[in-house]
């Protein structure tokens, strides 16, 4: 019997498999047993009640999506009142998502949001900062410790935050996290993209640009996760392109403690269900007693040097 | 868990993910095909109205990387399949179009809310446009036949006799079909008002159900606001996780004076006449 549970900080996960963020809800129990789960993290909620973006929201690329659906919420009291009950039929840790437009909302959301039923609270710092002229937080270590600072301070519930690819230097913006007192990194969001018509000339997209995710991105966000996990000492949660048990242990052996599932679920509904068989499957043929033994074992003759993997990124 | 026991003592969910057989994929005519897979429980518990998510395949340069939403034309439990009649438009259909019999095709469903339908009704009024036409026909064997269900009048609109597929929709039922056609001018809103008062006069249905276009849904929705009878229209939007968790297939709707986004897989596809708002920023 392999043993599939992963320690991130203080929560225990019983197997290293998850959603990612808006890809899944309550709906997809009619279709998952949610309690295979290692666990549920919920649709990002904003203090402000949002409508999103205009439509189209999504369209398609040769292997992945681009999406601009953006965080329509209906705010923390229909949240509180309505969607975390709902969760606590199932017997997984529930991971809440939030998004805001400034330090002080985060903060304020945090808050509210530390009540029974939440096991830990993910911070997409990925969202535009109104502050900053709707720069990402997360694409400034700057600002990245000053959400995560003023969060850490009004919650007691373990804090994960979502960091952005759409950065030069992510391994900087996670050491800042983790310095302001982040439990665990989750790397990373999704990819700015963008997808023109040739028919009509017009973006496919209503927002005109949008998040890559899928396939697409693995490769990146997998190496965006390798350089994370060798730079802080919180765990990493690996999140792009992963539609397998194999992506999964690819992202375990560059760093990752655990792994979010996002785009594949929008294709194979109860995927999930079936990557952590999977990754069961792959432990018993290779003798792992444990899947915690697979993270970050990656095999680099010569391990790099910090002043390598700079100029590695420079290319 | 929204789970439900079956006799084996395994749980089985209401939505399910299979790969079927496909037992034929023929031209129907010029424009349509019409595509059969073979299905159990849950896919033939489908309800008309309802929809699948088909996983079309990756082939011939084609690259539908998303599954494409299509309601179900034909629910057959008795012959083990469902049917799905569609227009060859993108990648997803044309892809679709190359499936051979004895080829598998993947499919996720049943998903949606389907029409509403009471057996106690005396008659029902069908208006369809085009492809629309297959949304609506799995509500004929509801009506009139051997289930002593409610009489059907149909409206259906095309551009030309040879895309009307009149036979696919009746299916052998006894209703009575009113064909307009763009090519002779029958299909003008105008010669359609007329024709939809003297039947609404005549046959004062109990319900009217409409997909297809959204010239056709709005004159519904004036004559049922006219003459008080309720309604219900199929909505097309595009679609990503079908579930209702990604968001992206939200419309706008008029509920009790407020407007609303709703979102087109999980609190439709059908919906209120009534609440559709049809000149909407919100409609693709």
């Amino acid at each position: 019997m392999v043993d599939l549970s992963v320690r991130i900080g203080a929560l225990v996960l019983r197997n290293p498999v998850m959603p990612a963020s808006g890809t899944f809800g309550l709906e997809h129990s009619q279709a998952m047993d949610f309690n295979l789960l290692g666990a549920c993290v919920t649709k990002s909620v904003t203090p402000t009640l949002r409508t999103g973006n205009p439509v189209p929201r999504v369209c398609e690329t040769d292997t992945g999506m681009l999406n601009s659906i953006g965080i329509p919420s209906k705010g923390l009291a229909h949240f509180r009142e309505q969607v975390i009950p709902a969760w606590a039929a199932y017997d997984t840790p529930l991971v809440v998502s939030v998004s805001a437009d400034t330090v002080e909302e985060f903060a304020l959301a945090c808050a509210e949001l530390t009540v029974p039923g939440v096991a830990a609270i993910e911070a997409n710092i990925s969202c535009p900062n109104i502050e900053a002229d709707g720069r990402a937080f997360a694409m400034s270590a700057h600002d990245t410790a000053a959400a995560l600072a003023a969060m850490r301070r009004r919650t007691g519930l373990p804090l994960w935050a979502k960091l952005t690819p759409n950065t030069g230097d992510i391994a900087a913006i996670g050491r800042a996290a983790e310095e302001a007192g982040a439990d665990a990194l989750v790397v990373a969001n999704t990819i700015l993209g963008m997808a023109i018509d040739v028919h009509s000339f017009r973006p496919k997209l209503g927002n005109v640009m949008g998040g890559l995710s899928g396939p697409a991105i693995k490769p990146i966000t997998l190496r965006m996760v390798y350089q994370c996990a060798r730079t802080v000492k919180i765990p990493v949660i690996g999140c792009g392109g992963i539609a397998s048990a194999e992506d999964a242990i690819e992202y375990l052996l560059a760093g990752a403690s655990a792994v979010q599932v996002g785009t594949a679920s929008f294709i194979h509904p109860a995927v999930m269900a079936q990557i952590v068989a999977g990754l069961a499957d792959f432990c018993e043929r290779r003798g792992i007693a444990r899947i915690a033994d697979l993270v970050g074992a990656v095999k680099i003759e010569q391990p790099m040097s910090e002043l390598e993997v700079r100029r590695a990124i420079q290319l | 868990m929204n789970a439900l026991a079956t006799a084996s003592g395994t749980t089985a969910f209401p939505v399910a993910e299979r790969s079927c057989k496909v037992l034929f994929n023929r031209q129907v005519n010029r424009r349509y095909k019409l595509i059969a897979l073979e299905a159990a429980e849950p896919f033939t518990r489908a309800r008309a109205g309802q929809f699948f998510h088909l996983l079309c395949p990756q082939q011939a340069g084609l690259k539908p990387f998303l599954r494409r939403p299509m309601s179900v034309y034909g629910v057959r439990p008795a012959g083990h399949r469902i049917e799905f009649l569609y227009q060859i438009t993108g990648s997803g259909t044309q892809s679709l179009g190359l499936i051979e019999p004895g080829d598998a095709l993947n499919a996720v469903g049943p998903l949606g809310i389907g029409f509403s339908f009471d057996p106690s009704w005396k008659r029902v009024l069908v208006v369809a446009r085009g492809v629309g036409m297959a949304t609506l026909a799995p509500l004929v064997p509801l009506a009139g036949g051997e289930s002593g269900g409610a009489a059907m009048s149909a409206v259906l609109s095309a551009r030309e006799p040879d895309d009307l597929m009149r036979r696919e929709f009746e299916q052998d039922a006894a209703i009575s079909v009113h064909a307009l056609f763009d090519s002779d001018g029958s299909s003008a809103v105008e010669s359609v008002e007329a024709l939809l008062r003297r039947l609404i006069a005549s046959e004062r249905p109990d319900m009217m159900y409409t997909c297809g276009s959204s010239r056709l849904l709005k004159l519904l929705q004036r004559l049922g606001r006219e003459f008080g009878i309720p309604g219900e229209a199929a909505l097309e939007q595009q679609m990503a996780c079908a579930f209702g968790v990604c968001l992206c297939c939200v419309r706008e709707f008029e509920v009790a004076g407020a407007h609303v986004h709703k979102r087109v897989c999980c609190e439709g596809p059908v919906f209120d006449l009534q609440q559709v708002v049809v000149d909407s920023p919100w409609s693709i």
